[in-house]
């Protein structure tokens, strides 16, 4: 017997081995034209992966606190044998995930694989997304840099635009009034302990609704295989699905590696709290849409309402929306509107952002 | 050369050799394309005669093998220099004012910086200054001067040295590393001993 095969036994005989695998063997892929679309949420969780390793990494030498947290980025970039490579792996990772995250929901979306029995994975999805919005806004203070700086005070800002809560959640957030190094402490804490706790407990919660209710099939290519079932196609999960999908992994590592070491991320200047506002600052891409749209609304509205109140209330009810879509499609013609509604998120998000990049 | 790289020439050759053993008087030899070409995953092909089981899985296998070897090496050869820190610098190390002239009373000690490791000063009750490394060479500990032993204890595991760092009992292995002391002025300088 090979050693495998003992160790494997000796697992067996304990807690039923085979047993735990045997849904991996059995358990299929559906197979079809938009079966590409599946890949999207395992790179995120790659890249999750990736972010978690890294991040390990850079908590080595970093340090927060505002006499120290640059100058440690500093030190690392500057001193540490390949730093400045586990830095920027860190910060592209972190870009591209929340670009996978979102096309994974979109793709999601419009293959509308969050009917029923999957509404409990589209909201787990959803709350996974925005936890990943969360680590991008907190990690972004880290370096406590002058950009860092700024859209930390603007974001904070804007949480405390929401009625009645908002000034406590802002207080909340900065740790004080103001963005000082007590926001930087809690930022860390959030970005290094409370999120990827969280986050690590919902991944874990996504991939057994997947695993448990299996892959969905698009309605379109469904009807075909029920109008014509000589058309329906299965791969096994393991080992066809999974070596396709480390093949996607493979490619996603290829991708980071050479935007981390052809384009290495940039650290800035140190922040400042009595520093103007440099020109031309924007926060990160995936926050451009909403900026640019509550950057175009008045001051006042109707006379009644101030702007910036006005942009926080209807993004929250725009997010609450999307994340209850999947209970509000009943019939046909619902099916109709919530597609059309897609649609016009898509391009709303697609079309802010761009103006957002051209917009002075 | 690695066992599969030899594993993988093996099976040119043998494909190589046996498609020139199967030609005709006047025949080309075939290339290990052509040959290759014809040959199923399982490298064997039934109703081709003489067909070399040319391992086509097994040559694929080598190749993503050694590929994504290459990227593991790559990934990870920057992950373990990372984990090494960086060399601190000791600026100014050699030479240090300890302490000032009346700060210590006979039979004391204090703890002072020689660079960024702690050194002891001490002076004893005949009125003498003595400097030592004040790293314990047992585990590192700092040690400090007890007046009322006249010695040089560590309180993390009760090693005793003498006034002159020599280890007189518990755990030390060796003894303290003694520096030079001169007095200039008001400052009483430690310097480290030039090795002869």
């Amino acid at each position: 017997m090979s050693p495998a095969t003992v160790v494997r036994k000796w697992l067996d005989d304990r807690f039923d081995w085979d047993g735990l695998l045997a849904p991996f063997r059995k358990k299929t892929v559906p197979l079809h034209r938009l079966s590409y679309w599946y890949f999207l949420g395992g790179i995120t969780l790659f890249l999750f992966v990736i972010q978690v390793l890294t991040g390990i990494l850079l908590l080595l030498y970093y340090r927060p606190g505002p006499n120290e947290a640059f100058e440690s980025v500093q030190y690392i970039m500057t001193q540490v044998k390949f730093g400045w490579l586990i830095r920027s792996i860190h910060s592209w990772s972190a870009n591209l995930m929340v670009f996978t995250a979102f096309a994974h929901m979109f793709s999601v979306f419009f293959l509308k694989a969050y009917r029923r029995p999957r509404e409990l994975t589209w909201l787990s999805g959803m709350v996974l997304l925005f936890l990943v919005l969360g680590f991008g806004f907190s990690g972004y203070l880290l370096p406590w840099n002058t950009l860092a700086f700024f859209a930390t005070k603007v974001g904070t800002e804007i949480t405390g635009q929401v009625p009645l809560i908002g000034k406590a959640m802002m207080i909340f957030l900065r740790g004080g009034d103001e963005v000082t190094g007590a926001t930087l402490t809690r930022f860390f804490g959030f970005h290094v302990a409370v999120l990827p706790g969280l986050a690590t407990l919902l991944v874990m919660l996504h991939v057994l609704l997947v695993q448990r209710l299996g892959i969905s099939v698009p309605p379109k290519v469904e009807a075909e295989w029920i109008a014509n079932p000589n058309l329906r196609r299965e791969m096994k999960f393991f080992p066809n699905f999974a070596l396709r999908e480390a093949i996607a992994w493979y490619i996603a590592l290829g991708v980071l590696g050479a935007l981390a070491a052809v384009f290495p991320w940039d650290l800035g200047v140190k922040a400042d709290p009595f520093i103007s506002a440099p020109a031309g600052i924007k926060p990160e891409w995936y926050f451009l849409f909403m900026f640019q749209t509550l950057k175009i609304i008045p001051p006042r509205v109707f006379r009644i309402i101030d702007g910036e109140v006005l942009g926080v209330l209807a993004f929250g009810a725009a997010g609450a929306i999307w994340v209850l879509l999947p209970f509000m499609e009943r019939s046909a013609r619902s099916r109709k509107w919530v597609s059309a509604i897609g649609i016009f998120a898509l391009v709303f998000i697609i079309g802010m952002t761009i103006y957002g990049y051209i917009a002075k | 050369m690695s066992r599969f790289g030899a594993t993988v020439l093996q099976h040119l050759s043998s494909s190589r050799a046996s498609s020139l053993h199967n030609r005709e008087p006047g025949q080309k030899s075939i290339s290990f394309t052509g040959a290759a070409s014809v040959m199923s995953d399982q490298g064997i092909q039934p109703g081709v005669p003489g067909a070399a089981p040319v391992q086509r899985r097994r040559f694929v296998e080598v190749l993503l093998g050694s590929g994504f070897m290459a990227t593991a090496v790559a990934f990870i050869y920057p992950v373990l220099r990372y984990l090494i820190p960086p060399r601190t610098i000791d600026v100014g190390s050699d030479s240090v004012v300890a302490a000032r002239v009346g700060e210590l009373k006979p039979n004391s000690g204090k703890i002072f910086h020689f660079g960024s490791r702690p050194g002891l000063l001490v002076l004893t009750a005949e009125g003498e200054y003595r400097a030592m490394s004040a790293t314990c060479t047992h585990l590192s500990c700092i040690v400090q001067y007890r007046g009322d032993l006249r010695e040089i204890w560590c309180a993390c595991h009760n090693g005793v040295y003498d006034l002159n760092g020599r280890n007189v009992s518990g755990p030390p292995p060796r003894p303290l590393e003694s520096f030079d002391v001169q007095v200039r002025g008001e400052e009483i300088f430690v310097r480290r001993r030039r090795e002869a």
